[in-house]
């Protein structure tokens, strides 16, 4: 209990620190994974588009809409029983997860419909007088052009991400989250919160300019 | 080589853009579709390939009956007839190359045929050199070269042109103008292009028609239409050339 830092531990913050990668990290590949398909359902069966089915459009927009409404601590909670049959464990790093996918990904598919509609109609016509496939359309065209919005999109739900990582340490996720709120927060360890959170800035910076530079890199237009 | 037979067009919000249109766009020929915006044109051009369903009548191209083509049907029809656009319609995130290539990727052209393809359409068009280069850095002029390459790469018989010169400068226009009938001339390629102007008709159209809500009111070789025009939308039409 002596210096500035007499709290820290570092190997806990060490472990805290790859908690809340590993969570990030997955979370954020499987979000990536559902929300550019759902995504690009959202935009496809919308009206005036290639696969326009008015009713499939609005089934899911209400599914994305309500997902998106429940306050995160909530999703947490109600979401137990499902993620002990995905997982296992409603505890620890893997009992996150699932609830911190369902939560990001139809965040991320609108910002992926949305990156969608900003392709020219003229694009898509042209792919689709060239004799493209929807498949081909999707695959060739759509993505490839929207592959700048995609990547700012991950990037604005990465950041969300962590903000959600720090709020599942309330359930027993661990990272850095939990730290701040077990140490920093309850047990007044001014040092420890300090600490746990200018790494949680640290790593919002890092990911938002990261993204922003990918982005441009990824941009010819 | 393309027929129009009692062609009419609703859309789904009960607008009717084609009333029953019937026209023949002779084989090499260049045919000039004119007529004011919301005439229907665009319409009538999106037929030609599919883009657009017939409501009622006929659209054969090629002998091929459109309404009886399923989807993998119209996909191998429109290899077989090119498109531009006014706005182009090209992928920002490919080069030049990319984007003339991809026809032939779509088609499963195997590398090495695609590569010498794309160089010898890179060279018709006179864009040699910016095969590597992405279209935002290119000119509306060079845009719309890459355009007709692309719309080129399948070897089609047809091109469709969309307002293609709309976007470009009067002596932009002409130069791409010049191209297509080029490529008229020398490649047999019929052309069936839509505009809003008389001196994109008179520059390069054998054959005319005049198109006023949603239906053709005077078509036939362009001296004879316009030389003798009757109808109050092709007097209109000559009248703000003159």
């Amino acid at each position: 209990m002596s210096g500035w830092f007499g709290n820290v531990v570092w190997g806990d913050i060490a472990v805290a620190a790859r908690d809340t990668l590993v969570m990030l990290g997955a979370s954020l590949a499987l979000t990536i994974l559902l929300g550019v398909p759902l995504g690009v359902l959202l935009f496809l069966t919308d009206r005036g588009q290639l696969a326009e089915r008015r009713w499939l459009n609005r089934a899911a927009g209400v599914v994305v809409n309500v997902l998106r409404s429940i306050p995160f601590v909530i999703l947490l909670i109600v979401m137990i029983p499902l993620t002990l049959l995905l997982v296992g464990t409603s505890l620890g790093v893997a009992g996150a997860i699932p609830p911190l996918v369902v939560g990001a990904a139809p965040f991320y598919a609108r910002l992926v419909e949305q990156a969608l509609r900003e392709i020219p109609r003229a694009t898509i016509e042209a792919a689709q007088a060239m004799g493209a496939t929807r498949w081909q359309i999707v695959t060739r065209a759509l993505l490839p052009e929207a592959l700048p919005g995609l990547v700012s999109g991950a990037t604005v739900t990465a950041v969300a991400l962590v903000s959600f990582t720090a709020m599942a340490g309330v359930v027993g996720a661990g990272g850095l989250g939990d730290l701040a709120i077990r140490y920093g927060y309850q047990r007044f360890q001014t040092d420890v919160m300090l600490v746990t959170v200018a790494l949680l800035v640290a790593l919002v910076q890092l990911l938002q300019w990261g993204g922003d530079a990918l982005a441009r890199r990824l941009d010819h237009r | 080589m393309i027929a129009l037979e009692r062609v009419s067009k609703t859309f789904p919000d009960g607008t009717l853009a084609l009333d029953d249109v019937t026209l023949e766009v002779p084989r090499g020929s260049v045919y000039g579709v004119i007529g004011r915006s919301g005439a229907g044109k665009s319409t009538l051009l999106r037929l030609l390939n599919g883009l657009e369903r017939a409501s009622a009548g006929e659209v054969r191209v090629d002998g091929a009956a459109l309404s009886t083509l399923d989807a993998a049907g119209l996909r191998a029809l429109r290899r077989r007839v090119g498109m531009i656009f006014q706005s182009f319609g090209l992928l920002g995130n490919r080069t030049v190359a990319g984007n003339v290539a991809l026809p032939l990727a779509l088609a499963g052209v195997p590398r090495a045929e695609r590569d010498a393809r794309v160089a010898e359409l890179l060279a018709r068009v006179g864009l040699a050199d910016k095969a590597g280069v992405y279209p935002a850095r290119l000119s509306g002029g060079q845009r719309q070269r890459v355009g007709i390459a692309r719309a080129l790469a399948t070897r089609p018989d047809i091109l469709l042109c969309d307002e293609a010169t709309s976007a470009l400068d009067p002596e932009t226009t002409r130069s791409v103008l010049a191209l297509l009938g080029e490529l008229n001339r020398e490649l047999g390629l019929t052309i069936v292009l839509i505009t809003h102007e008389l001196s994109v008709v008179r520059a390069i159209c054998d054959h005319v028609a005049v198109i006023d809500r949603g239906r053709v009111v005077e078509s036939g070789a362009t001296e004879a239409v316009l030389g003798d025009a009757r109808h109050a939308a092709t007097l209109a039409l000559l009248g703000e050339a003159a």
